[in-house]
């Protein structure tokens, strides 16, 4: 194969311009972080709400919180960020429509943000509701039993242990959210997905491009799984659950 | 009879073994004469043609996934000009899609020999790969919905304009707007029907794009008198079939079956053929006239790269 290689690509001016191909990749990086840091926090207390709701014993909220997981679980990612980014304003009237589309600031992240933190709410929210019934009924009894009003049963006794419980696979959508978080490029978001295409266009050096990319992807998602095993530590109750240390 | 076997397939090997340092000893003079693609062609019995699956007209695909267009005829030009030279009536072809991420990487690793699409022939490439003399030529201009009055660059201050993420586009309306001082918000759509998308729903008052493509996108949406292609020229694209770097002989094949065309006027034929009469799938015409520029390059063939016709900026 004779690809002419050519790691000091990074520091070369880009075309049109007299930034760097590095600078682009470090927005890139930026905004990713962004996104993916906004979600999460939309995605942690909506889908803590909903996975919690889903338990309590009355029958209605329950059947419209699964009603919620089940619409965004169901549906690709990327088709839910066009219909938000496409669809959902059409529904506006039109000069708010007009505003949304035209004149609303940032309008790709905060759509992006939004779709991202919703999908990944009802995932959240599936494993809350996992941890939640893992639990044995008694604790829920024996709170109740206590005194305990069922919000107090939730705070006090039910919800510390789940959460608990579900940070290994928090910690995996953790992860995820970096990585899905690059399909926010199709609908316009300069994160790195997007920088890396403009940068193999403009510097057709696709393959340092696509190396450098996938290693900033590596770090984002190592770092985060790195912060959760440290929540994971600092929280942990000894012996209560059957960790081997 | 074992033993027998086994003498045949000892006595086989050393055959083998004496076969092979004849052709060792044959190569060099063998590869005087052919080298390069020539020479892998000759050798696999098949070329690999990289086609588009919607670069209208240049290189698509047809109702039953066969690929056809401008380039195409082309291509297969030159791939029989290839047959004859090597005296290989029965070469196989055999046809590889490719997108505008993964072209260059494929044809210098060696996966297609001839990539016949939409490739803009620009510096930067010219450091992966080499290209054939130009056949076509794009502007890059603005389509536009007729009714917002808009017929320059200037007038889309502070407003927001389309283009395709990954494309020289996107750099191009950046140098423009830093040379003219014009200040417009970029939106992005991930492929060219995307970003007309953006026009069509109002996200965007103009798309920033190849002026074929555009026409190509006006021609197939709902409401083609709705959108006018207008402004300014911000780049001009030689247009070309690309193939392997540093491989004289093979480009020689290509850019004299090209040459061969254009003067023989079977190229004005075949662009007649594709941009100025009805075409698959839909039976449109394109009503793409030539360029001036593509014409002077019919008198006066060149591979130059998109930099050459940019200069003055």
């Amino acid at each position: 194969m004779n690809y002419h290689w050519n790691w000091g690509i990074f520091l070369e001016t880009i075309k049109a311009g007299d930034e760097t191909y590095l600078s682009w990749l470090i927005t890139g990086l930026g905004w990713t972080v962004a996104v993916s840091l906004c979600s999460w926090m939309i995605a942690l207390v909506l889908g803590s709400l909903v996975g919690t709701a889903r338990t309590m014993p009355h029958r209605w909220v329950a059947r419209i919180c699964n009603g919620y997981v089940e619409l965004f679980r169901n549906i690709p990612l990327l088709v839910q960020m066009f219909l938000w980014f496409f669809v959902a304003p059409e529904f506006l009237p039109r000069d708010l429509s007009l505003w949304v589309k035209q004149e609303m600031p940032a309008k790709e992240f905060v759509t992006a943000t939004i779709c991202l933190g919703l999908f990944t709410s009802a995932r959240i929210a599936e494993q809350v509701r996992a941890g939640i019934q893992s639990l044995s009924r008694g604790q829920r009894m024996a709170g109740l039993a206590m005194g305990f009003t069922l919000p107090q049963t939730y705070r006090y006794v039910l919800l510390p242990m789940a959460f608990r419980i579900i940070i290994p696979p928090l910690t995996s959508e953790f992860m995820n959210i970096f990585k899905n978080s690059a399909v926010a490029f199709a609908i316009g978001v300069l994160e790195l997905t997007f920088q890396a295409r403009q940068m193999q266009e403009d510097s057709e050096q696709g393959i340092e491009t696509y190396l450098a990319v996938t290693l900033l992807y590596f770090i984002c998602a190592f770092v985060a799984n790195r912060g959760m095993a440290w929540i994971e530590k600092r929280t942990r109750v000894p012996g209560y659950i059957a960790a081997a240390k | 009879m074992k033993h027998g076997k086994e003498k045949i397939m000892k006595h086989g090997s050393r055959l083998l073994l004496v076969l092979f340092a004849g052709w060792l000893a044959a190569t060099p003079a063998f590869a005087e004469e052919i080298v390069g693609t020539l020479k892998k062609v000759k050798e696999s019995g098949t070329i690999t043609m990289g086609i588009r699956e919607s670069s209208y007209p240049l290189s698509y695909l047809d109702d039953n996934q066969r690929p056809i267009g401008y380039h195409i005829d082309v291509c297969n030009e030159i791939v029989a000009a290839v047959k004859n030279q090597l005296k290989m009536s029965d070469l196989k072809v055999e046809h590889q899609p490719v997108t505008s991420q993964n072209r260059i990487p494929l044809v210098s690793n060696g996966t297609v020999d001839i990539e016949c699409g939409s490739t803009t022939n620009n510096e930067a490439r010219q450091k992966q790969v080499a290209f054939a003399l130009t056949t076509f030529v794009t502007n890059v201009r603005m389509a536009v919905k007729k009714a917002s009055g808009i017929t320059s660059l200037s007038q889309l201050h502070g407003k927001p304009v389309a283009t395709t993420s990954g494309t020289t586009s996107v750099q191009l309306m950046r140098a423009h707007e830093k040379g003219n001082h014009i200040d417009f918000k970029e939106v992005y759509g991930k492929d060219h029907a995307d970003s007309f998308l953006l026009l069509e729903t109002d996200r965007a008052v103009a798309f920033v794009m190849d002026d074929n493509l555009l026409a190509g996108l006006i021609t197939s949406s709902k409401k083609p008198q709705d959108y006018a292609i207008v402004g300014e020229v911000l780049n001009i694209e030689p247009i070309a079939i690309m193939v392997r770097k540093d491989d004289p002989a093979f480009k020689k094949v290509a850019d004299d079956t090209i040459r061969g065309l254009e003067k023989s006027g079977e190229l004005e034929k075949l662009y007649t053929k594709w941009f100025l009469s009805p075409i698959p799938p839909k039976n449109v015409n394109m009503n793409f006239a030539m360029s001036e520029t593509l014409k002077e390059l019919i008198k006066n063939p060149s591979d130059a790269s998109a930099e050459a016709y940019n200069k003055k900026k």
